[in-house]
């Protein structure tokens, strides 16, 4: 069998609620951007600011940050396969 | 397991029980796998009773036995049951669970009860999709794509049907993630990933695509059903909606899911190739990476359905070169195959008979793909039946050819019994006659402009049609003949040892039938999957 | 053929990621048909956008991350074995996700009284672009919605099997892949609230 060994990593309550503090400036942010910046463009402002958002959770929360290469490498897949889908629709709805 | 036994109990008896419960409780590999073959391969016969409902009433003009609603509820239902009862759940579900834990040297699935559940799901999808037919307003007649938005407004019962090809759909998800983990986490010391068997190789691919594609699936049926029952209007223009956006979504999942039917198939036919030419493959590597790189470029090609839908120019450029991408790692697969046959000892027997012809069949089925692929000439055969026999030769005559020759190859292995090879080949030269007849008419009236879905049509393609009709008859006469043949002698042919073809991979080193726990221990496995000299056969 | 039941804790892990993925990509087919209607709406979407309430939203966000922390948390007091806080944590999260769909449904009960639902007579005659966000909103957050309930439950079971013993320090899987869905569930939201609250 593959087994390699899963070590345990235990994040520590400290961090996660660094993480968690984090992330609750990060909605202040998203919320005074979309207030102070009207029009459209400030849709890729609070998608990068939800990006950022989602990295924090997906590395502390849920442990990416402390798992094999594996599971990241399958990370980017799904989320390339999601870009992917999303991007090509575009070649037809940009140009038509 | 501390004693050694001598012989090991098959699966057959380990329980002491043999009532129903015993099977559809089990959590045994082998025994879902069979599951999965009966239950897919019973719809694979409604499907073709359908069928041969559709040639019959196409073998004049006019109605010959069926007015034009019955037509479209009939070939949407062949289409449904075809795609999403058996082709799609049939090979991973039926051969992918008997065989790939075995050929990896494992003692079952990661997740056996999830295995078990995934067959419940689509028993229960299969059971939803049956009621759908006799209750509503009647069986859908959208045909199997749902396209809006007719499927939004039609009469008939989408809403439940749409719901039971949503639970088939979580199902093959969930056979997915199943084979994925198996295959990362259960290989056997010594598998290594150039060490597996091509068909576990096609395996993998196909489970990526399920995992990937089906949820677009899944969120599209759901859509249909906020369509109908809501009224959201997602998909009507009058309220801001673009019903091309359903056909993305649609095909997004549907072109993948092209390749969960033709993937297993080509590794099934990796296999077989090796064995019956008593060579090793040709070109090992290239045939592993090609499985991903066809599962890779074919969830980039969606748009190539979209053609006279409406789509930017700028698409169908795009879309339609990626479709001649996809070409390269097909075709790279049939020259290995072609390759590993040169000099071969090539032995015809029934398995072997239905891999050529695949290799085949493919062939003509994945070029006619091309002149599809390509946007000029899609423009004029588009919707007619051009496409309807080219996709029966991607997927009967692929994926169907290649369920036959699984049947053939790997299904005396679980029942200890074989078939009589006479009458093997003999239904197999009628149904590859019957096929060729039935389909490529099919083509040559596309070409004539005859359009698809309709049940009627000019008089000047009345002879091709009835041509196209008796194909069908030739080609139900050779599916007789290897259903009676196989499973007489599944049940009382004669007895099988464990290495009948003289294969190298691992489901030929153990006994026949295979025991409940596959290996006595856990196997060692210190050579490759063709490698026929170190693993001691002739 | 008394086999101790197979454990396989990477491939307990790995079979949730995966699953994960599946849900983000039923997701990624609402979020695709949201790009697409903003690029071809943006000025409706912009106007639909303001009578959303944001202060629902960003209350049900700042929930919602709090939830994802204690659900981390239960996950860091399992492997220090620490039950009680275990159970707590999880009640939390448990109680957090009750809050978020008490919420969801004074929001959807005002603006369903405002006559925004899909296939209100209201949107039928307003401006095309209005109606689609609307619908994808209804669609998008209910489907949310159903998540929070199904994770909430999962969590709820996990809790009873800490409360039993069956899940411990030795063998916490279940819960840290109960957790894992639960941050899925706060991760779909985070793209969520940006998208239909602050387009203003």
């Amino acid at each position: 069998m593959t087994h390699e060994t899963t070590a345990h990593h235990i994040v520590s309550y400290k961090k996660l609620v660094m993480v968690w503090l984090g992330l609750l400036s990060l909605t202040g942010l998203t919320v005074w951007v979309a207030h102070h910046n009207v029009g459209i463009g400030h849709v890729w402002g609070s998608l990068a600011i939800a990006c950022i958002k989602s990295g924090l959770v997906i590395a502390f929360f849920m442990h990416m940050k402390y798992e094999g290469r594996l599971l990241r490498w399958f990370l980017l897949l799904a989320l390339a396969i999601v870009a992917i889908f999303i991007g090509f629709t575009f070649f037809d709805v940009l140009y038509r | 397991m501390a004693t050694v036994q001598p012989t090991p109990t098959s699966f057959w008896n380990d329980t002491g029980k043999t009532g129903i419960t015993s099977w559809i409780f089990s959590t045994d590999h082998k025994r879902i796998g069979l599951l999965y073959f009966y239950s897919t391969f019973g719809f694979f016969l409604v499907g073709v009773l359908l069928g041969l409902l559709l040639r019959i009433e196409l073998m004049a003009p006019g109605r010959t036995i069926m007015g034009p609603a019955t037509y479209n509820a009939t070939f949407t239902v062949h289409g449904v049951v075809m795609i999403f009862l058996f082709i799609i759940p049939g090979m991973p579900g039926a051969f992918g669970n008997l065989v790939m834990p075995i050929q990896i040297g494992a003692r079952d699935v990661a997740f056996p009860r999830l295995n078990l559940f995934s067959w419940w799901l689509y028993a229960i999808g299969a059971v939803i999709v049956l009621t759908s037919l006799f209750t509503g307003g009647g069986p859908p007649d959208t045909g199997w794509t749902f396209y809006v938005p007719f499927s939004a407004r039609t009469g008939t019962n989408v809403s439940l049907a749409v719901l039971g090809v949503f639970v088939i759909g979580f199902s093959s998800i969930l056979t997915g993630i199943n084979f994925v983990t198996t295959i990362h986490r259960l290989r056997a010391e010594g598998m290594t990933w150039g060490r597996l068997p091509l068909f576990v190789w096609s395996i993998y691919a196909t489970a990526w695509v399920q995992v990937l594609a089906t949820p677009i699936l899944g969120i599209t049926l759901v859509l249909i059903m906020a369509e109908r029952i809501l009224g959201a209007g997602l998909f009507d223009p009058g309220r801001g909606g673009d019903p091309v956006m359903y056909q993305h979504l649609f095909w997004i999942y549907s072109h993948p899911a092209v390749y969960i039917m033709i993937l297993p198939a080509m590794g099934v036919i990796s296999d077989v190739i090796p064995v019956f030419a008593r060579k090793p493959i040709f070109g090992y590597k290239m045939i592993a990476f090609s499985s991903l790189a066809i599962a890779a470029a074919g969830s980039l090609v969606w748009g190539h359905h979209m053609y006279t839908s409406g789509m930017s120019d700028t698409a169908i450029l795009v879309f339609s070169f990626l479709t001649f991408v996809v070409a390269i790692p097909s075709a790279i697969k049939v020259f290995n195959w072609v390759s590993t046959l040169y000099k071969g000892s090539i032995s015809l027997e029934a398995p072997m008979l239905f891999a050529l012809s695949f290799i085949l069949l493919f062939s003509i089925g994945g070029l006619t793909g091309l002149i599809l692929g390509a946007a000029a000439t899609d423009i004029h055969v588009h919707d007619t039946h051009f496409v309807v026999g080219h996709f029966h030769y991607v997927m009967f005559g692929g994926a169907g050819f290649a369920f036959f020759s699984a049947m053939h190859y790997w299904l005396p292995k679980f029942y200890g019994r074989k078939y009589a090879e006479k009458p093997a080949v003999i239904a197999w030269a009628f149904m590859f006659t019957g096929f060729n007849i039935l389909y490529f008419s099919m083509m040559v009236l596309g070409l004539k402009g005859m359009p698809r879905r309709y049940y009627d049509y000019l008089p000047e393609f009345a002879p091709l049609n009835l041509v196209s009709t008796i194909g069908s008859w030739i080609l139900a006469v050779g599916l007789i003949i290897m259903l009676v043949n196989l499973f007489r002698g599944l049940f009382w042919g004669e007895p099988v040892g464990s290495n009948p073809w003289g294969g190298a991979t691992l489901e030929w080193s153990i006994p026949t039938p295979p025991p409940t726990e596959n290996f006595d221990q856990e196997p060692v496995v210190t050579h490759g999957p063709y490698d026929f000299t170190k693993a001691g056969v002739p | 053929m008394n086999h101790a039941p197979h454990k396989d804790y990477g491939g307990a892990k790995l079979g949730m990621w995966l699953f994960l993925f599946t849900e983000l990509l039923l997701f990624s087919g609402l979020f695709l048909l949201y790009a697409t209607y903003l690029s071809r709406y943006p000025r409706e979407f912009t106007a639909a956008g303001r009578d959303m309430h944001v202060g629902f939203g960003t209350l049900n966000t700042v929930i919602l991350i709090t939830s994802s922390l204690l659900a981390a948390m239960a996950v860091t007091a399992i492997q220090r074995n620490e039950r009680r806080n275990v159970l707590l944590l999880l009640g939390g999260t448990i109680l957090c996700a009750v809050t978020f769909l008490c919420n969801k449904y004074l929001e959807w009960s005002a603006e369903i009284g405002n006559g925004i639902y899909p296939g209100s007579p209201r949107l039928a005659n307003g401006p095309p672009g209005e109606s689609v966000f609307y619908s994808l909103y209804y669609i998008t957050v209910g489907l949310h919605g159903l998540h929070v309930l199904v994770g909430a439950t999962l969590l709820a079971v996990v809790a009873v099997r800490v409360k039993r013993g069956t899940v411990h320090a030795g063998d916490f899987v279940l819960l840290e892949n109960g957790a894992l869905y639960w941050h899925l569930v706060d991760l779909i939201w985070i793209f969520i609230f940006p998208l239909y609250y602050l387009i203003l």
